[in-house]
């Protein structure tokens, strides 16, 4: 595990030292400022929910620009193989570069804090969905990073890997959308894929375990197939 | 020292249709400096990506330290230090906190870690660009940090591809020590397609061509190996005829080939090849004796390591 905590850190690291995290947190918290100023201002309303409610789909870009990076630079740059001639396990090196990305994540959304307050101090604020909303949010980042950092497992090329991510990720939002067009045997399919209605119970102060086991089983399933495409230079 | 660090078995792996390494067997004992040779794309790397664990064989196995590459890869991994080809290292990261990384990598304990990175750190002469970036130094010194970070962990097995290609010949002489410094204590492979590079470091040589393995054997052995020999003669002139001394010599027995050298200032020059290794030194000198011819030169050229390689390495492509 002393790896897995070492290759974290060095990839946080790599965060902040490079302008990636700035661009990010940048885009991200002018983004959101938007969304949230949008409801406050025009529409009257002290409520996280124009925020909330559209962080789904903010997240299905900036994530991807987040993890694409991961695995495919060191593909790219051949550090690959000397990180992993080292003593350590394919999915250690997979669960640490997760937890980096989860890292940042958690300061992309420790920043938006920020609102929440601003919220606070104009008036009182319904605790349950504020909370509700930000734990659901981190679960639902945490699905895209687990499948950003899958995504980047396939490739060496970073704009591939973001490709593929966004357009899961984008698809998995977009299940919400469109389940009243898809023929009726394959609404619940389609309801149960949707990122969006799992987000929608939790952002509403409703803590259902189906939607957590939701988010966990993408972030496992991803980090699966990470480790295998990992491994794939292993098949013989 | 006899003891076997190495055991490869038939190794052999394919990329799709193509067979990178065939079938190639051999041992390395304990305290062994072993030279990979090879032209390029002979197989070298991807043999030593098996022995690092990067890639599995296809078929065959190969054991460090009696741990299987596959199936006890971990173990392996933790005995090896490996320079990998063009050294890739994390541009981004400082000489001081790569090497922290390496030894955080390694589960090295913390009190050790930095005693350790001082001490490989000053033996690989690092102690200037610590604070440096990886990306901003030279390809020597990013060199000496790959070595620095295959040593750290102080491990039984160190595997280099191509630690000195691309350095100036000052930083090659400087590698080279450092890795024959190694050397003393630990086993070493490396791997090269330049052949002075293996006389100056190697205690034994392996080549390789077209994923075969062709030859192996000490450097001496290897030169030895080549057949026949070469002689090369100088006679004073002094009114002897150059064509009569050449049909004596063609007649000494084992010669199989008597070639007129130019002449230059009164003197004949003859180029000798002879079918074995034995020596023809003694006939030659006693053709000289008898006829009252003067002797001013005599050599024995032995065969070099560039012969025996190309030989070895040329045979094999015309053959597949």
């Amino acid at each position: 595990m002393s790896a897995t905590m070492a290759i974290a850190k060095r990839e946080v690291r790599t965060y902040f030292n490079s302008p990636v995290a700035y661009i990010v947190i940048t885009v991200f918290m002018l983004l959101a400022g938007y969304l949230f100023f949008n409801t406050l201002f025009i529409e009257k309303q002290a409520e996280m929910r124009g925020y909330f409610g559209l962080a789904p789909m903010l997240f299905s870009f900036i994530i991807p620009a987040i993890t694409m990076r991961l695995i495919a630079e060191e593909k790219a740059s051949g550090t690959l193989e000397l990180l992993i001639t080292m003593p350590v396990r394919d999915w250690e090196v997979v669960v640490g570069k997760f937890l980096a990305a989860m890292t940042l994540l958690a300061v992309l959304l420790g920043l938006t804090l920020v609102y929440a307050f601003t919220l606070a101090s104009i008036g009182p604020i319904d605790k349950g969905p504020t909370y509700g909303g930000y734990l659901g949010l981190y679960l639902m980042g945490g699905a895209y990073v687990g499948i950003g950092v899958m995504a980047s497992s396939f490739s060496r090329n970073q704009i591939v890997a973001f490709i593929v991510s966004f357009a899961i990720c984008f698809a998995l939002y977009l299940f919400g959308r469109i389940v009243q067009i898809v023929p009726e045997q394959l609404q619940p399919v389609i309801q149960f894929l949707s990122i969006d209605n799992h987000f929608e119970s939790i952002s509403r102060g409703v803590i259902d375990s189906r939607d957590i086991v939701y988010y966990l089983s993408v972030m496992v399933v991803s980090l699966v197939i990470a480790t295998v495409a990992l491994e794939s230079r292993k098949w013989k | 020292m006899s003891e076997v660090m190495i055991q490869v078995e038939n190794l052999t792996k394919d990329y799709g249709p193509t067979r990178a390494v065939d079938r190639v067997t051999f041992n390395v004992r304990k305290g062994e400096v072993l030279g990979f040779l090879g032209p390029n794309g002979a197989g070298k790397s991807t043999t030593m990506k098996m022995l690092t664990c990067f890639l599995a064989p296809t078929g065959g196995t190969a054991k460090v330290a009696g741990f299987d590459v596959f199936s006890d890869s971990l173990e392996v991994r933790r005995r090896i230090g490996y320079l990998p080809e063009d050294t890739p290292i994390y541009r981004d990261m400082t000489v001081i906190e790569f090497l922290r990384f390496a030894a955080e990598m390694r589960g090295m304990a913390p009190e050790l870690r930095e005693k350790r990175i001082k001490e490989i750190g000053g033996r690989c002469g690092l102690g200037d660009v610590a604070g440096k970036l990886v990306g901003e130094l030279s390809k020597g010194f990013r060199q000496r940090v790959g070595l620095a970070q295959a040593m750290l962990h102080d491990p039984d097995l160190l595997i280099l591809d191509e630690p000195t290609s691309g350095l100036d010949p000052n930083q090659i002489v400087e590698i080279r020590s450092l890795i024959k410094e190694v050397g003393k204590e630990k086993t070493v492979i490396l791997s090269t397609h330049i052949l002075p590079e293996v006389q100056a470091t190697c205690s034994r040589i392996l080549i390789i061509s077209g994923g075969k393995l062709v030859a192996d054997g000490t450097p001496d052995e290897l030169r030895h190996r080549e057949k026949g020999s070469r002689y090369r003669v100088v006679f004073e002139a002094n009114g002897v005829a150059q064509d009569q001394i050449r049909s004596r010599l063609a007649s000494i027995g084992g010669v199989t080939r008597c070639e007129q050298g130019a002449t230059e200032d009164g003197a004949h020059a003859f180029t000798i090849d002879a079918a074995s290794a034995d020596d023809l030194r003694k006939p030659l000198f006693r053709a000289a004796v008898d006829n009252k011819w003067t002797l001013l030169e005599l050599v024995r050229e032995s065969a070099s390591l560039e012969d025996v390689f190309r030989n070895l390495t040329t045979g094999e492509e015309t053959r597949s």
